[in-house]
Parts: structure tokens; C-alpha cells; sequence
């Protein structure tokens, strides 16, 4: 619509939902900042013990001593580096995996219980063995990483690919293709959305694996950082960790995001 | 030699329910150029029968001839119309109607030159590169059914393709396949339910009985004034006279 000839009530209907979406910004931001105003206020006080609880000033200390020495670069980039290897494993081995089972029934039906169980199993309770079978190195944790969200991975895409409508299938047989077209052209292209909606969840889920492995078998790492700090009641690297992992979730989110509106703009 | 000749054809389902007997002793011959349509109650078999036709499946019981010979599947083309219409959103209409073409890999110069001009012809050629989303009810359909004619099939089997339509753009898809099919010189079966659809379209229309279908009757259909369009069929004085000739035929035995 062209904005010359929008009505006035038109016009008054555009400024009130322009105006709700700006005071829902300005309250968003307002929360965030009145939050921090009082964990400090309060610690200045002494309401809370800054020790235990730390506070935004220490927290922003810590974050540029660490800084200055680089090891925040390590800890950081090494979570990073083995939250997106475990992610990219897991999307690889799950819809290797669940085209192997979209393709022979039979084995899904063996194998689904199996997939059902490790799936609702709390995977923290593999960690520890998989630092014993692995070793306390990357291997283990981005093992850690991939066993949190390989079997959703799997549960997810296999009933994707099994949900396709018969009648797509049935168009690409009466066109004599084989059942490699109906997986070229139909099966794949239909659940690139719903691999997109996976690979959102799984990236967060590759991130609580790798924490986990690090809390149990690491030398560095956001998740060591974690542990280590509450054992030597170090409180502020521990809450400047968490701070850092929230960054990262987000942006790993966004990174996503970006992909998806990628392909609908490739489409 | 007829194009289509079927004889003695039975077809069950299995499953763990027990066995479902679709389609029961039937024998028909279709010509070339000719328009059939199938026609009988709901859940009778109608679609059971075009699968049989199409190759899908296969009969328990009798022969399926196309040409002649019962082993067509592999060497010929058969053009297969779903109630909807399944085109990809992933794909562009261009790429979507090229899709048979490219399964086959005969997308060449001279099969592309052939799919622009139906497109042309039949006014889809500014939405090549559009979304199937962007198209309208009855354009989606011509476009299906130029998916189905780019692998220039001897013959075309349409399942109920108009019943995904509301109303009004099902009577001008009609007007419009049946024109296009004309032109192209097609055989076609049509399995539908809408009585006045198969009055409408079809040079001879066989109605089916109840599970397991069996073919009950063969109705000619004969219009006095030729070359008329199904719309203009419909208000022929002829077209009354046979939809409740079909009527009776349908409800006598229930």
C-alpha cells in the first residue's frame, strides 16, 4: 500500500501498534537495566554478600582482567569450538541416521524402543562414562555435546520424513521415479523446515552437553571455569561464565535465524 | 486393436483387518481418442481401478493390455492426475511441470521448447518462475496437468482432479482440460462421482456397484450438436436426459 493515500484511520491504527511495539522495547530494556541497578545497589548496600552473590561491577572486573591476560579467549573459543563441532556431528549423524531408517522400515520398527529410551534418558548420567571410555579430553566432551541431542535428532527427522503426504509419493512413482527420487525430490526438500526447527533446538542442546562434559572432564572451558570457580569460591568467574554462555546461546540462536532467512529468501 | 483393453481384472487389499475385495471381474476396452469416465458410489474402488491401470499395482486376476501388450509399464507413459495437485512450494511452476521430464532425465532442448508452449498456450507462461503459491485453483490444476502431458503420455487417468475445487473454478478447469485434451488429442479416463462432470465430459461412461466394484452398466453418450464445451453440454436438452438416466442407475440397487 502506498503511504499517500492510507486512511486516517489507517494511519491512527499503524501509530498505535508502532507505539506498542516501541514501549514493549523500552520495558524489555528497562527490566534488564533496573535488575542490574539492583543487584548492585543491593551488594553496595551489603543486603546481599557480594562474595557469594558478586555483582555487576565484579562481574565486568573479572570480565576485563581476563581480558587483558586472554585466558577469557580460551575458555570461550574452546566451548565454541566444541559446541559447533558436536552440532554439526549431530546434524550429520542425525539425518544420516534417520534417512536409514525412513528407508528401511523394518529397522526402524527394531530399532525405535531403543531410540525412545536413550532419547528420555538424562544424558549428564552418560557423561561420566564417557570421560572413563574416552578420556578427559575434547573427544569425550564433544561426545558429551552430541549424546544430548543425537536420539531427539533422530525421533525428530525419522517422523518427519515418515509424516510426508502418500499422495507426493504416489505423483513421483506415476511418474515412474524410484524411491531415490521420492527422497531426492520429495522427502528432502518437504523437511528442510523441520530440519531448520531441529537444528534450533539442537544447537542449544549441543551447548548443555558440552558444559556437562566440561563441568566433569576439563581443563578449560566455560564449564570448567564454572566448576572450578564454585570450588574456590571464585563466584564472580562463575556468574561471568554464565553471562558469557548466554551470549553464546543467543548468538548461536541467531546464527540460525539467519540461515533460515536465507533459504526462504533462496526460495 | 483397442489403446486400453482390460479383461477380467480383480483386486484385492490385504491387511491385518482382513482382506478387502476392491475390484471384481472387469472388462472394458477404451479407444483411441476416446474420454471415459468411471463412475459409481463413493469408496467403491474408482481410484483402486486407475492404480491398476496405471501400473501402481497389480491385478491378482486377469490381464491388463495397453497396445496390446500387457507389459507397458516400463516402456509407456502414462499420464496420472492426483485430486490434488501437488505442486512442490520448493519448486517454481517451471521447474515443478518439468518435474516428470527431469525424473526421466529427457529435459533436453525440444521437451523445454514443448512445456513453454503449453504454458504459453494455456496462460501460465508469466508465472514460470512464480510460486505455486502465487497461482490460483484453477491454474494450480492446469499446471498439474501440464506436469502430466510434458511426458507426452498415450494415455491419462484422472482421479477425481476437480473435487479439490470450489464450484465455479471447477467448471472452468473443466471447459479448460477438456479443451487441452481435445487439442492434444489425448485418451483420458476420468474416475469421478459428480454425475453431471462425467455427463458432461465423456464420450462413454461405465458405472461401477458398490465394493467390490464391478462394472454394472456401459452408457453412450451422444450429443447431437458436436464440438460443444462441457459448460455448453450442460444446458443441452440431452445432458438432463442422461444425468437421470445415471441417477437411476446409481440408486436403483440400494
Amino acid at each position: 500500500m502506498n503511504k499517500r493515500n492510507v486512511s486516517v484511520s489507517h494511519q491512527a491504527y499503524l501509530d498505535r501498534i508502532a507505539r506498542r511495539q516501541r514501549r514493549i522495547v523500552l520495558i524489555r530494556i528497562l527490566v534488564f537495566v533496573l535488575f542490574l541497578a539492583l543487584w548492585e545497589t543491593a551488594v553496595r548496600k551489603e543486603w546481599i554478600d557480594g562474595f557469594i552473590f558478586s555483582s555487576p561491577s565484579r562481574v565486568l572486573e573479572t570480565f576485563a582482567r581476563m581480558w587483558a591476560d586472554r585466558s577469557i579467549f580460551r575458555h570461550t573459543g574452546i566451548t565454541l569450538l566444541e559446541t559447533l563441532v558436536s552440532f554439526i556431528l549431530v546434524v550429520l549423524i542425525g539425518t544420516g541416521s534417520a534417512l536409514l531408517l525412513w528407508y528401511n522400515t523394518e529397522l526402524s520398527e527394531i530399532l525405535e524402543p531403543y531410540l525412545v529410551v536413550l532419547n528420555s534418558l538424562p544424558k549428564s548420567a552418560l557423561a561420566p562414562l564417557l570421560i572413563v571410555w574416552l578420556g578427559a579430553n575434547m573427544k569425550s566432551i564433544i561426545a558429551a555435546g552430541i549424546s544430548v541431542a543425537v536420539f531427539g535428532t533422530i525421533l525428530n527427522l525419522y517422523t518427519g520424513f515418515a509424516g510426508t503426504d502418500p499422495d507426493e509419493i504416489k505423483l513421483i512413482y506415476t511418474l515412474k521415479g524410484t524411491k531415490k527420487d521420492v527422497l531426492t525430490k520429495v522427502i528432502i526438500p518437504g523437511t528442510v523446515p523441520l530440519l531448520i526447527s531441529v537444528m534450533k533446538v539442537n544447537i542449544g542442546l549441543c551447548l548443555v552437553g558440552v558444559v556437562i562434559g566440561e563441568f566433569i572432564g576439563a581443563k578449560q572451558g566455560l564449564g570448567y571455569l564454572i566448576i572450578y570457580g564454585s570450588q574456590v569460591f571464585k563466584l564472580d568467574w562463575v556468574i561471568m561464565s554464565i553471562v558469557i554462555l548466554c551470549v553464546i546461546a543467543m548468538g548461536l540462536y541467531a546464527l540460525i535465524g539467519r540461515a533460515e532467512k536465507l533459504y526462504q529468501k533462496k526460495r | 486393436m483397442p489403446l486400453l483393453e482390460l479383461e477380467h481384472v480383480s483386486y484385492s487389499y490385504h491387511s491385518r483387518n482382513g482382506e478387502t475385495y476392491a475390484v471384481s471381474d472387469i472388462s472394458f476396452q477404451v479407444e483411441k481418442g476416446e474420454f471415459i469416465a468411471v463412475t459409481g458410489p463413493s469408496g467403491c474402488g474408482k481410484s483402486t481401478l486407475l492404480s491398476l491401470i496405471s501400473g501402481l499395482i497389480a491385478p491378482n486376476e486377469g490381464v491388463i493390455r495397453l497396445n496390446g501388450s500387457s507389459q507397458y509399464k516400463e516402456t509407456t507413459n502414462i499420464g496420472y492426475m492426483l485430486q490434488k495437485d501437488h505442486l512442490f512450494e520448493w519448486r517454481s511452476v517451471y521447474r515443478n511441470v518439468v518435474l516428470g521430464l527431469e525424473i526421466q532425465h529427457r529435459l533436453c532442448e525440444d521437451t523445454d521448447a514443448h512445456v513453454r508452449n503449453m504454458l504459453e498456450t494455456y496462460g501460465l507462461a508469466k508465472f514460470s518462475d512464480a510460486r505455486p503459491s502465487e497461482l490460483s485453483g484453477g491454474m494450480r490444476q492446469r499446471a498439474a496437468l501440464i506436469r502430466t502431458l510434458a511426458l507426452d503420455p498415450e494415455l491419462l487417468l484422472l482421479d477425481e482432479p476437480f473435487s479439490a475445487l470450489d464450484f465455479q473454478t471447477r467448471l472452468s478447469v473443466c471447459d479448460d482440460v477438456a479443451s487441452i485434451l481435445q487439442r492434444e488429442k489425448k485418451t483420458a479416463v476420468l474416475v469421478t462421482h459428480d454425475l453431471s462432470e462425467a455427463v458432461s465430459m465423456a464420450d462413454r461412461i461405465l458405472v461401477l456397484s458398490d465394493r467390490p466394484a464391478r462394472l454394472r452398466r456401459i452408457l453412450d453418450i451422444r450429443y447431437d450438436k458436436p464440438g460443444m464445451s462441457p459448460l455448453e453440454k450442460r444446458s443441452a436438452p440431452e445432458f438432463q436426459k442422461y444425468f437421470n438416466l445415471l441417477w437411476k442407475e446409481l440408486n436403483a440397487h440400494e
